[in-house]
Order: C-alpha cells, then structure tokens, then sequence
C-alpha cells in the first residue's frame, strides 16, 4: 500500500443510541496509508464511536465504513472478528490485557487464532517483545508490570498479526507522566516506520506529538481536520465533513 | 423507599439473569424436594400410614351364612377388646367367565372374585378408598379392587358370572377401589349377592371387620379372635385374615421398592440443597465489587449483608413458592404411579413435606447469602472494589501453562484452563454434573436389573404347550404363571393366569409324543404343579417338578448348581431361609403323608409363592404321587426352525389333546415394571434438569464476569463460533470429570440399592441381576456427564457469542 491510497474511509456515517442524541452525524472522512491520524474530542464527542466503527465493533446506522478494501459496515460477526484480526490492531487505555496469561501468552494470542504455527507465534512474538524493550518479561503476568509496560505489551499484542492500521484509544490515558511518554514514543517509532495508526485522545498534547493529522469532533460532527501544525485552528484545511 | 431498598429493589432488578438464575434453582430445589420428600415419606412404612388412613380391619372373618344371623353377628361388635366393628356384610365368591372385550388368552380364566354387598365405602373399619368412577349406587354395578389378582378392568367394563341354570348375571364396574385390609376382590348392592349366590360355584357367607384396643401382636389377635368366635354362635366362625398377615404380603411386595424410592427421594433433596446453595453463593459472590462500591458510598458492613441477602431472597422466595407448586401438581402423578407400586390409596404431599421445603429452602438461601454476604462484607473496601479485575495472583496458571501446550485451537484451550481459574466454582459443577451422571447411571442399572428379574420370570423356551382345560375353582395349584416365578406361561399383563391343568388325565403322554414326533423340536420337559409341606415352614410349598431335564430352561442360580439327579432341588432363599437349610444340606418334604428327603444343591432365583418353592425332578416325588404328570411342556426348538410353523404344525398334531401351542412362554411384560421404568424415567429427568441448571448458573456467573475478557478476546478476532467452543470448553473437563466419578458412583448405588430391594422381600439376588453394566455403557454413561455440561452451558455460550464486543469491553 502506497501513502495515497486511503486506508480508511468513512461516508455519511450515522449512529444514534437508543434514545439519546446522534453520537455521529453524517461523518465522511479518508485517511491515507502510512498517516498517524489523532482524534480528538471531549467525553462524549463521539470520538471513541468512531473507532468502534473503524474497529469493526460496531455498525453505523447509515453510510458505510471501508478499511484497507474491505466494507466493515457489512460485515457480520463472524467476518469482523476475522477483519479485526487481519486488518486492525487495538491498544486500550486501561490495556485490556488477559490477567491470567503470561505477557507471552497475550501477545501470541492474535496470532494463534488466526491459525499461525506455535512456534511461528512465539518468534514473533518474542521480537516484538524484544524491540518493545519488555522481553525480559515475557514469562511474567501483566499484574506485575507498570502501567507503561502493561501498555507496550498491549502495542505487541496489537502489531502481533502484522495489521496495516493500528487503532489506540487513549492510550496514554491510564498511565503517569513517564510511563505515556514512554509509549508516546513508541508510537512515533511505528509510524516512522510506516505504520498506519489512529489515535483516540482528548490530550492535545499526545496528539501534537504522534499524529501527522488531527481530526476534531464536537456533538458528532467532525469539527476540523488539519495538519499538525494547524490543529489548534478549529476550522483547520482538510476536513471533509458535510 | 430507604437507600437500602432501593439498593436491593435495583440489584433485583438490573441483575436479571442472576435474579432469574437464582428463582429458577430455588424452584427447581423446591419442585425436586417436595417430589424427593415426597417419595421419602410414602416409602415410609407404607402399609402402616395407608392401615391407619383407611382404618384397616386388624381381622376380617368370615362366617357361614347358614350358622349366624345378622344379628348375632352383630353382636360381637360387643365382643371383649372389639374397638369398632363394621358389618356384617354378605359375601358371595363367585367365578367370572370373562366380558366383552376381555380379551383373554387361550386357556386362560378369571379368578374366583370375592364380592361383598356394601353399599357404602366408608365407615368406622376399612374405609376403602376410590381411585376411579364412583361407589355402587344400585343392582347390576360392581367396584372392583385394584388389588384383585385377575385382568385390569376399569370403569366400563362387563363382566359375566354365570349362572348354574345356565343364565348370566352382568354386573357394569362403575369404580376401582383399594382397601389396604384385602377384604374383597368387588363391592356390589348388598341385594346384588343374593343374586350371585346363584352363579355357578358360588360360595356365599357373611363378613365382619374388626379394630381391637390391641392388635400389635399375633398372640393379641389370637386372643381377639377368640373373643370374637365366642360371642357369635358355635362353629359359624368359617375363617378369618389378620392384619399382620396382610401386612406381610403386602411388605414382601412392596419392601422390594422401598429402597428404590428412597434413594432417588434422597438424591433429590441432595442435589436441591447443593444447586441453592451453590446459586445463592454464586450470586452473592459475584456482586462482591458491588458491595465494594456501597461500603465505598458508606453502607455498613450490616446494611450490606441484609441488602444482599433481600437480593437473594426476593427471587428465591417467588421460586420456592412457585417450585412448591409445581412440585404438589407433579407429585400427584408421581404418587399416583406410588400407590400402584405400593399398593395403597390416597397418597398425598404431606404437609410437613410443603412446610419443610417452603422453610428449608428459604432456609438454606438465607443461610448460604448470609455466609457469603457476611464474607464480602468483611473484605476491606479497596479489596472488595478491586475484585473481579485483578484475580488471586497464580490460580490456574499452572493449568493454562499445561494447556496451552496441548494440540488444539487457542480458544478451546483458553477454555480448557478456566475451570482452574476459579476452582470452587469448578467444584461445585463437577457436584452438580456428578449427581447427574450418578442419577443416570443408577437408572439405568436398576432399569437392567428390574429387566433381568422380569427376564428371570420366563424360560428360555421357544414354545410353550398349554392344557386349554378351564380352571376349576378352588383346584389344584396349577398356576405356571406364578410357579416359582421361572415357569412358562407367566403372569400375563393382567394378572390372570392359566387355568389349571387337566393332570393325570393321560393326555401329558400324548402331549409329550406330538412334540416328541414334531420335526424342529431340540429339546423339551413338562412340569407339573404340587404342593407339599417342609420342617420350619407354616403353609404349603409350592413345587414345581420337571419331566425331563429342565436344565436348559434359564432358571438363574444364585450360588450352587442345578439338580442332576432325582433326590435332589433347587430353592430360593426365602425357602432356605424358613427351613434353615443351606446348599448341600439335606430338608425333609411331606408329601401325602409320606415323608421324602430332598438334597439342596443350588439356590435358585424364583420369586413366586413368597419365595416358599422348590423345583425338582418329578421322579423326586415319585413314591408319594407315582401320578404325578406334566402339566405343561417347555420346548427349544432346533435352530432354523421358525416358531410359528411350528406352533401351528404342533397345534393340529395336539388338537385329540385339546392342548394349545404357543411361541415364546407367554409371560408378557409386567405392569409394575413399566411403571416403574416410567417413575425411573421421570425422576432421572428431573435430577438431570436439576444438575444441568447448576451447570447454567456456574457458566453464567463465569461468563458474565468474564465478560470484559471476553470483549477483549473478540476484539482481537475471536469469532463467535471459537467464543461458543470456548465457553463450551470450559466445561469439558468438569463435564468429563462428573461423568467419571459420577457413574462409579451411580454403579456404587445401583449394588446397594438392588441387593437391598432384593432383601427387602427376603430374596438374594444372582449376579446376572446385579452385572448389568457393561464397557460401552460405562463409557456412554459417563459421557452423559459431558452432555449434561454441554447441554447446561449451551445457552452462556450463545449469549456470550452474541454479546457486541464494544458493549462487553465497556463492562467491568
């Protein structure tokens, strides 16, 4: 995939919960392969919305949602797990990570449910332990390690089955002043390498220093969708929303 | 409402699979233990609580008609020691030739009916009770008894005694009755016994029925007879039945199923008390972050144990009411099958059982949230908020270690290593699954072993040849149907048995040459049918002697052999136990006066006359009956030979004889054991239904706690088929860990239940009653246990499949 193919486009997306406002409306928007894209928004923006519908875990109402050619709105079940594992990482703030595996067992998770060879699994898993700097870890369970490390683990896991867009919702949310820089850091270095990557946050900051984009939204609206350098404007170039 | 309220009425309320998870055990353990209950106290002392009910006759006499009037008879009631008295009833025996639509098999006749003319049902002795139709209301109507030995007959049925002038009286049976003192085989209109006195071979007389201030004994009945015989005119005293000796009869019978029926109440009231206990704590246990977060808002450690335990009985309260229901409606069917096996009336739920289950389930719920609520309530607050999120460090990782390595999907081994994650509840389904498979197991075995003993009933013959003489009444003992219970022509469906045999006449020599001469004919013997009298016994003993060598015949040994030679029986255990005799020793029979040594060489499994039987070569009797001839003859035809060609070639080589043929040994399939195959098949239902619900509430729990990690799992790509097997996995183990200890311990109790049913009516049983089990059985068996796992934890697995993954992830 070249830097001008769009990874994710989204059109005319529509959701509303039960009763309750629209938590999207009539959302359109493109990101292109290799762009680290931040969303940012306030508590009930409907930014975490949006990732659930990049993510395949849930369904607009209307419009449709395409992530690296594969039509996401339509799937079912069975075909958005299969998406998810295929096409999609996911790092969460508070981690996710299974207590009762070791940091090894988590990581190979993906990778084992797609049908990859054990022994497969576990060298790559071990590498990207290695590069992450948490191999020393690897025998331990997630109860053990600090916030930062439990988060890295959770970057292994998500980069396990080799997806070309990586999805983090708050991920430094959790974590002290070190331990997010830490993993602030490490996103960076991913998109350097040319990942593609979508960050949910409401910190302004994370989002300066990871994301080439920055798209807001207010109410369910994309607000604006700049460069880094413009994202404190508002009505920043880019946005495509109508 | 208080805070308190409210916070109870929202954790009814939003909790509603656990709400209704818990109302729906404690319904369950409330329907299982008043049925449990139930059968606990029908199977106590039957006869006794049924006497008492009914106000049975401690003596029925029956006195001769021509010898006392009415009056005198009622005189005495006044008798020393008479407490209460009913009658005097007049009674006439009377042999029925059958009706339309009795459709009786050849050879065979009704037996005598003993009717007595009441034209009441109840009164202050032997109050009998109606199970059918109504009591008699005017001439021509009759009320048979459920206990009289001849075919079924119900409400509808004709049936015909003739008369000796050649007409017949027809009386319509308008009700079925039961009288636990035995004292007729009918009820009619008292003017209707005039009438029959007329039948041909009537025998009228007049009845009295007794209750005396002491009667517990035989030597007080004894002198309570005399007193009776004294104050009613000399030698009219024709005969008389005391209670204890229908006690007796009625425990040989009935003390078979007691045991039975004891060990499946007990299971019930086992596994209800064990699925409330193990829901309510599951229940509880689960909200310990919920607790955590109302001592965090300031509730008191007191404030949260009553809130939960309110939680716990709110649903557990409606469900035990509701189960209670349920349980009185299904017990009156299960009851209604009791009475039959036991041979009473009116078997109801007790009162006691309703109060005791209403109480002892409301009980244990509260006592079990108590617990639990009690134990949350201690934690401190961090602790308590901090449950459910981060495990007790090292539980089950060992195990996810080893099953991680095994060579099967990552789904179904993260399920796999779950049960060891949380190991008390694990444990608790492994309970549940393991009574299951034990109450599968237990049924099966006894359902063989019932089988077998009904087996042990016929010969192996392939033919049987049957005298078509009809009964003379009052004749000899022949009666193939329940000679040692081993003999052909066993009991048929309806009781009545074959007539009896036309002996000595000389026909059993050309019986036995037509089947000699019958081409396909292997191997055959007769028996004949007499009764003589052994040292240490009362009454007669019925024996069945063979011409021929019968040695084929498939009778089952319990321990020795089968005779060989004149001289020498076989006997059931009830036989040696009154003579005191053992394989090997040597009893004296007296037959006609003439006392004949008799050599035991085996025992034998035979369960007719009360177990008072011997079998033996004919020629054993020879020097008190050289007349002695067969009866009846058992044939094993050569292989190839097919049965019914046979039967009708046979059948026209014996029709100068007037003999009949036919295939098999006529012993069709026992009543009582289909019903007790269906009491069996209802009540393991049920202790399935029970154990499969503690598998649904333990897999729920798990699930729903683990929902988060679940979310998680399908958020990397887990599809809803590898969420079903893997919550399915979670309960392969216990599943396959129940069934294993579970059958050992269904077989366990199908060797201590059977011996003790088989002693019960004073019987040993043979090995092949009690070796039912085989490999394979063992092995499907005990996979019964995975498919009570699977089947209880069927519907977590599916809610966890469709549950949206964002949803799950949003869940804590």
């Amino acid at each position: 995939m070249t830097m001008t193919e769009p990874v994710i486009e989204l059109s005319g997306v529509h959701r509303r919960f039960a009763d309750g406002p629209a938590a999207l409306r009539d959302v359109s928007m493109s990101v292109r392969a290799g762009e680290a894209v931040a969303i940012l928004g306030p508590s009930g923006s409907g930014k975490s919305t949006m990732l659930n519908m990049i993510a395949g875990l849930d369904r607009p109402d209307s419009g449709t949602v395409t992530v690296a050619g594969v039509r996401v709105d339509t799937l079912g079940e069975a075909g958005a797990a299969r998406y998810r594992r295929d096409k999609v990482g996911m790092i969460f703030q508070f981690f996710n990570l299974l207590d009762d595996l070791t940091v090894l067992d988590n990581v190979v998770l993906p990778a084992e449910m797609t049908g990859v060879g054990r022994a497969e699994a576990r060298r790559r898993a071990t590498g990207l332990l290695d590069v992450l700097g948490i191999a020393r870890h690897a025998r331990a369970y997630p109860g053990r390690l600090s916030g930062g490390e439990r988060q890295r683990v959770a970057v292994a896991r998500a980069l396990m089955n080799r997806p070309p867009l990586l999805l983090a919702d708050e991920p430094t949310g959790a974590l002290d002043s070190e331990s997010g820089a830490e993993v602030e850091a490490l996103l960076r270095e991913l998109h350097a390498d040319g990942q593609s990557i979508v960050v949910v946050t409401h910190d302004e900051s994370l989002a300066a220093r990871c994301a080439t984009r920055v798209v807001r939204i207010v109410d369910g609206r994309i607000a604006s969708d700049t460069g880094v350098a413009d994202a404190a404007t508002p009505d920043g170039a880019g946005a495509v929303a109508r | 409402m208080s805070a308190l309220g409210r916070v109870m009425r929202a954790g009814v309320r939003r909790r509603r699979v656990q709400t209704a998870v818990t109302g729906l055990a404690a319904m369950m353990a409330a329907t299982a233990s008043v049925l449990g209950g139930s059968l606990l106290v029908a199977s106590n002392a039957p006869f006794d609580h049924a006497f008492a009910q009914q106000h049975g006759a401690h003596l029925a006499a029956q006195f001769d008609a021509a010898k006392a009037t009415a009056e005198q008879l009622r005189a005495t009631a006044h008798a020393s020691g008479v407490s209460a008295a009913a009658g005097p009833y007049r009674t006439v025996t009377a042999d029925p030739s059958g009706g339309p639509g009795l459709d009786l098999p050849a050879g065979m006749t009704m037996d005598p009916m003993k009717l007595v003319g009441r034209s009441d049902a109840g009164g202050p002795v032997d109050d009998v009770t109606l199970s059918a139709g109504h009591w008699v209301s005017g001439p021509g109507q009759v009320v048979v008894s459920a206990d009289y030995s001849g075919p079924a007959l119900g409400v509808g049925q004709r049936i015909d005694f003739p008369s000796a002038s050649g007409g017949v009286t027809e009386l319509m049976v308008v009700g079925v009755a039961r009288s636990v003192s035995r004292t007729a085989d009918g009820w009619v209109e008292p003017s209707d016994v005039s009438l029959l006195a007329a039948a041909k071979g009537a025998d009228p007389g007049m009845q009295m029925l007794y209750r005396f201030a002491s009667a517990s004994t035989a030597a007080q009945l004894a002198a309570d007879r005399d007193a009776v015989a004294a104050q009613a005119p000399a030698g009219s005293l024709s005969g008389t039945r005391s209670w204890l000796d229908v006690k007796n009869s009625s425990n040989s019978s009935t003390g078979l199923f007691v045991p039975f029926l004891t060990a499946f109440g007990l299971l019930g009231v086992l596994m209800s008390v064990l699925i409330v206990g193990n829901v309510v704590a599951g229940a509880v246990g689960s909200g310990t972050r919920r607790i955590g977060v109302l001592k965090a808002l300031g509730f008191t450690p007191g404030q949260v144990v009553r809130a939960y335990m309110g939680q716990a009985l709110i649903p557990a309260a409606a469900g035990t009411v509701l189960g209670a229901l349920l349980g009185n409606l299904v017990a009156g069917q299960i009851l209604s099958a009791t009475e039959q096996v036991y041979g009473t009336t009116s078997l109801t739920v007790a009162p006691s059982v309703d109060v005791a289950v209403l109480v002892g389930t409301l009980l244990m719920v509260c006592v079990t949230a108590l617990a639990t609520a009690l134990r949350a309530g201690r934690l401190r607050t961090v602790d308590a908020l901090a449950v459910g999120r981060t495990p007790k460090a090292g539980r089950g990782r060992r195990a996810a270690r080893i099953t991680r390595a095994l060579p099967l999907p990552r789904p179904v081994t993260l399920g796999l290593a779950r049960p060891f994650a949380r190991p008390a509840r694990a444990l608790a389904m492994v309970t549940a699954i393991l009574f299951g498979a034990a109450a599968v197991t237990f049924a099966f075995g006894l359902g063989s072993s019932l089988q077998r003993i009904q087996d042990a009933k016929r010969t192996a013959a392939d033919v049987t040849v049957l005298p078509s003489a009809p009964a003379q009444s009052g004749g000899p003992a022949a009666r193939p149907g329940q000679v040692g219970g081993g003999a052909p022509g066993g009991s048929t469906p309806g009781g009545s048995t074959p007539g009896g045999a036309s002996a000595g006449t000389g026909d059993s020599a050309a019986m036995a040459r037509a089947i000699a001469a019958q081409p396909g004919t292997r191997a055959f013997f007769g028996s004949a049918q007499t009764q003589v009298t052994a040292a240490g016994t009362t009454g007669s003993v019925d024996v069945t002697a063979f011409v021929g060598d019968a040695s084929w015949a498939g009778y089952q040994m319990v321990s020795g052999t089968w005779f060989h030679r004149p001289g020498e029986a076989v006997a059931p255990t009830p036989f040696l136990t009154a003579t005191g005799t053992r394989v090997g020793d040597t009893v004296v029979v007296t037959d006609h006066g003439r006392a004949i040594p008799v050599k035991i060489t085996g025992e034998v499994f035979v369960t007719g006359n009360q177990g008072m039987e011997l079998l033996t070569d004919a020629r054993t009797l020879a020097s008190a009956e050289p007349n002695l001839k067969a009866q009846y003859f058992s044939v094993r035809l050569a292989s190839g030979t097919d049965p019914s060609a046979y039967v009708r070639a046979l059948d026209a080589a014996l029709r100068p004889t007037g003999a009949v043929a036919q295939v098999g040994d006529g012993g069709g399939t026992s009543q009582l054991l289909i019903l007790l195959d269906a009491l069996t098949g209802l009540l393991t239902l049920m202790l399935v239904a029970v154990a499969g619900l503690g598998v649904l509430n333990a897999v729920v729990l798990d699930t729903r706690e683990r929902v988060h990690d679940l979310g998680v799992v399908k958020a990397l790509g887990l599809t809803p088929r590898q969420t079903v097997s893997m919550v399915l996995a979670q309960v392969v183990l216990v599943g396959v860990v129940g069934g294993a200890v579970g059958v050992p311990l269904g077989v366990a109790l199908q060797r201590v239940v059977v011996p003790a049913m088989g002693d019960s009516a004073g019987l040993r049983l043979p090995s092949s009653v009690l070796d039912v089990y085989q490999a394979p059985a063992l092995v499907l068996l005990g996979l019964g246990g995975l498919v009570i796992a699977v089947l209880g934890a069927t519907g977590p697995a599916g809610w966890a499949a469709r549950t949206r993954t964002a949803v799950a992830l949003r869940t804590e």
